[in-house]
């Protein structure tokens, strides 16, 4: 048994070296844009950048709306489909997983080619239209994953006991989905909030296409003007990804087991 | 009918039965708004480019524009994307099995599975522009690794033809977020692969190499294939990462697509909608292909 783990070993190691050298390289040449010191002037330009502040709050904002939208869309489709129509959920969870499957460039030209000003909707002739169909194609890139999340967490409780305690109570479907069901699925929903928020802070091609002051279409401008603050910025993106996956996992985890407890 | 479903709405204890009447009345409303989200900003957009290939400048039906498909530019572009999808998928799903089976049943320390897991969950969101600053920091001619190979051991890889603005440069970038996805979808394909299959096996008499080529492979080879799928797709759709990356040196769909709607390149909008046609085309089919082979992959997870 123990010959037979210096193989693994070795897979573990080289693949170590893959992925975290890319990440010393980068960390180490954000540090070294003052000739001879290390320093953290890479990072402290960056902060001091406004156009750093505007883009990166756009993109917070941006992705905050999306999140709060696809909640508003997924929960209640979720739970309606689960209760009233389970044979359309096939339907549902294929579409939602659509967005994997047409890629995001497609789907912003579409959007453009729609929603262009001499259209119905012509949603892309005003700034504020633009924002908009930004955070609406937001939605549909994160349709996949908050969906998921959102179905197996409906999946763990039972919904329909839940639902009919409410009813012989009283309660009304809205305020049974907003007080039993919502509460019961948070992990979930917020699992499915962070992953969409990594997604989106740096999303690029949806933001260029569109004309949007974000952060993605910031990193590239800063990517072809400048030399060692991209190396800053990445260290920038890869630590907010870190953060969100970290709460999406410790979330994620928790409250299951406090609600086995609690049972 | 919503006379009955206001009086099935006042308290009741007789659930079902309710259901079964309500299920005639406006409970199908609920549904409007996901399927009116879906179809605005999904089907229809997308719908529009597969039309808007079939006809010319004035909307009558026409097949030049897919025959415009096959003009050597194009032909080329669609040649790179495909090659590179291959490669940093072929290469992603062999090296991240590897790394999966390393972690399931390599017997390693316990504290290994849940970091490396964690870390593919991070590594496979670290796509687009700051993937691409990472690996010219890394890979780039002043990247880390480069002088490091330069300086001590003198291997100079630019003069051996290697640039990170190249087929190969963009591969090994997008392994970076292909190889922590296969380990993700792998694990639990691993997981179904039972310690009493190979302990029947061999007792047997089998040898390690007839239990591999005989069980484990071909349980596993549809979740194998259809990863490889998923990871093309994935691939082959990504922008960011290549556009920061090679601005436009490297002529792939992708980026072909980007230059036309910000600029109509090609000087014929139908052309690029055939051109996204096209894209659709292929990651459907091999989406699709990869739904058919999880559904058989999925007989051996139970």
């Amino acid at each position: 048994m123990k010959g037979s783990r210096l193989g693994p070993t070795i897979v573990i190691l080289v693949a170590a070296a893959y992925f975290l050298l890319p990440l010393m390289a980068t960390f180490e040449f954000s540090l070294s844009m003052i000739r001879g010191v290390w320093s953290f002037e890479a990072y402290r330009v960056v902060f001091a950048d406004p156009e750093f502040r505007h883009t990166f709050t756009f993109s917070v904002v941006a992705a905050v709306a999306a999140i709060l939208l696809g909640a508003l869309l997924v929960v209640p489709t979720a739970y309606w489909v689960r209760l009233r129509f389970p044979r359309l959920r096939s339907v549902v969870e294929f579409i939602t997983l659509l967005p994997l499957v047409i890629p995001p460039i497609v789907l912003v030209f579409g959007y453009i080619r729609m929603y262009n000003s001499s259209s119905l909707v012509p949603l892309t002739a005003t700034a504020g239209g633009t924002n908009v169909l930004l955070v609406l194609g937001y939605v549909t890139l994160s349709l996949p994953y908050m969906y998921r999340a959102v179905d197996t967490g409906m999946g763990a409780i039972d919904i329909r006991t839940l639902t009919e305690a409410g009813e012989s109570l009283g309660a009304s479907r809205g305020r049974i989905l907003a007080t039993v069901i919502l509460p019961n699925v948070r992990a979930a929903v917020l699992s499915g909030a962070f992953l969409t928020f990594a997604i989106v802070i740096g999303e690029f091609v949806l933001a260029s296409l569109l004309n949007r002051p974000a952060f993605g279409p910031y990193l590239a401008l800063i990517g072809t003007n400048r030399a060692y603050e991209p190396s800053a910025l990445a260290m920038i993106a890869f630590a907010v990804t870190w953060a969100c996956m970290v709460l999406m996992q410790s979330l994620g985890a928790r409250p299951a087991h406090k609600a086995r407890q609690r049972r | 009918m919503s006379a009955a479903d206001d009086a099935g709405a006042a308290v009741t204890v007789r659930g079902p039965a309710r259901w079964q009447g309500a299920r005639l009345s406006w409970g199908w409303l609920g549904t409007v708004p996901f399927f009116a989200f879906a179809i605005l900003f999904l089907i229809a957009p997308t719908a529009y480019l597969v039309v808007g290939a079939f006809q010319d400048a004035t909307g009558a039906f026409t097949l030049d524009n897919l025959a415009g498909l096959f003009s050597p530019d194009i032909v080329a572009a669609y040649r790179i994307s495909i090659e590179v999808s291959v490669a940093s998928a072929g290469l992603g799903a062999v090296i991240g099995f590897f790394l999966a089976y390393a972690i399931v049943h390599g017997g390693l320390p316990g504290w290994i599975r849940p970091t490396i897991v964690t870390f593919s969950g991070v590594a496979s969101n670290f796509a687009g522009i700051p993937l691409a600053f990472a690996f010219l920091a890394t890979l780039g001619r002043l990247g880390l690794v480069t002088l490091f190979l330069r300086d001590t051991f003198g291997i100079n890889i630019y003069r051996m033809g290697f640039n990170v603005v190249s087929f190969w440069g963009l591969t090994v970038t997008y392994m970076y977020f292909q190889i922590p996805l296969m380990v993700l979808i792998i694990v639990p394909a691993l997981d179904g692969l039972k310690r009493e299959w190979r302990e029947a096996a061999l007792i047997l008499g089998a040898t390690k190499r007839q239990y591999w080529t005989n069980v484990a492979l071909p349980v596993l080879l549809p979740s194998l294939l259809g990863c490889f799928l998923l990871l093309f797709a994935n691939a082959f759709g990504a922008v960011a990462t290549a556009y920061a990356l090679t601005g436009s040196s490297l002529n792939i769909v992708p980026i072909l697509l980007y230059a036309q709607i910000r600029g109509d390149v090609l000087y014929n909008p139908n052309l690029g909608y055939a051109l996204a046609f096209g894209m659709i085309l292929i990651t459907g089919c091999s989406n699709l292909l990869y739904i058919v082979l999880r559904m058989r992959a999925e007989r051996w997870q139970r």
